[in-house]
């Protein structure tokens, strides 16, 4: 008698242990650092053409939303998003900002010739360093931030028609 | 001659000098970053990644052990960018009680079992 029960214990904690292993199978394992601040410094970044520096809140004019774009000539997926990027720089009262991540400035110049220059101002993240003050780590990644710096939403990886009617449906 | 022998001296002394500070604060931004997980290769510390945000990341440890920052003061920094998933280590709080307490418990439970075992045999005997 005493076998058998310790027999039924041993199977179900094999039995246990197997189907958490299951379940862990079809689970997304990647770490994605989604909503950890919510309000980004007051850093002071280069600006691409001037080589001039601008702090991100002098960037705001008052009542105005900010879409942080982070690109870079090489990056495949931005080229795919620049589209919605680009209908998003016509809307009134947003500013589109984009930050230029590790790029050689002919290449990027040309990026910009290429598929036209959506940004009202770009900034220059030459070894990166930048992005990760911004919490940022990789391109593209996209910020909607208001006049006080809050992050309201954060892209990672690039925008679609989806995200562009949300930021617009946020910024109304 | 000798003023020219104690110049060179002076000069091998000064690279021999520059060339191991530099080597001290590399071995410092190896140290600190073999603790640090890569995001965007998950699985590789960022030591061993050569993507670009573990090279951004090298280049701001430096930068900040050169501006004078501490080891757990950059470790801080990147856990309020990145959260506390980026440490190898997890931290002591109260969803991480369980993790550091279980084994230790574990430890002592096994440890008593062993004993009573041992205590057991002999009164046998």
């Amino acid at each position: 008698m005493k076998i058998k029960l310790q027999f039924i214990f041993v199977f179900l904690i094999i039995i246990f242990v197997l189907s958490i292993f299951f379940k862990s199978l079809f689970e997304n394992k990647n770490y994605i650092p989604e909503k950890i601040i919510n309000k980004l410094d007051n850093q002071s970044i280069t600006e691409f053409y001037s080589s001039k520096n601008y702090k991100l809140k002098d960037l705001f004019s008052p009542e105005e939303y900010i879409i942080l774009n982070i690109w870079a000539s090489w990056c495949v997926p931005c080229r795919q998003e620049h589209l919605h990027i680009t209908n998003l720089s016509v809307v009134d009262n947003l500013k589109v900002v984009g930050l230029n991540y590790k790029d050689k400035k002919n290449n990027a110049g040309k990026f910009l010739s290429d598929l036209g220059n959506p940004y009202d101002i770009i900034l220059i993240d030459k070894n990166g360093t930048e992005s990760i003050f911004l919490g940022a780590y990789g391109v593209p990644e996209t910020f909607l931030i208001d006049s006080e710096l809050n992050i309201l939403k954060k892209y990672i990886g690039p925008i679609n028609l989806e995200d562009e009617l949300e930021i617009k449906k946020l910024i109304k | 001659m000798i003023i020219k022998l104690f110049k060179l001296i002076f000069i091998l002394f000064f690279i021999n000098f520059s060339i191991f500070s530099a080597f001290a604060e590399n071995k410092k931004v190896e140290e600190i970053s073999k603790n640090l997980r890569c995001l965007i290769c998950q699985g590789q510390s960022v030591y061993d990644s050569n993507s670009e945000f573990a090279l951004s990341v090298k280049i701001l440890i430096s930068e900040k052990l050169i501006s004078g920052s501490t080891e757990s003061e950059i470790y801080d920094f990147l856990k309020s960018k990145y959260g506390d998933w980026i440490v190898y280590e997890p931290e002591f709080n109260k969803s991480t009680l369980l993790l550091w307490i279980l084994p230790l418990f574990l430890f002592i439970f096994g440890g008593l079992l062993i004993v009573r075992k041992v205590i057991i045999n002999r009164s046998i005997k």
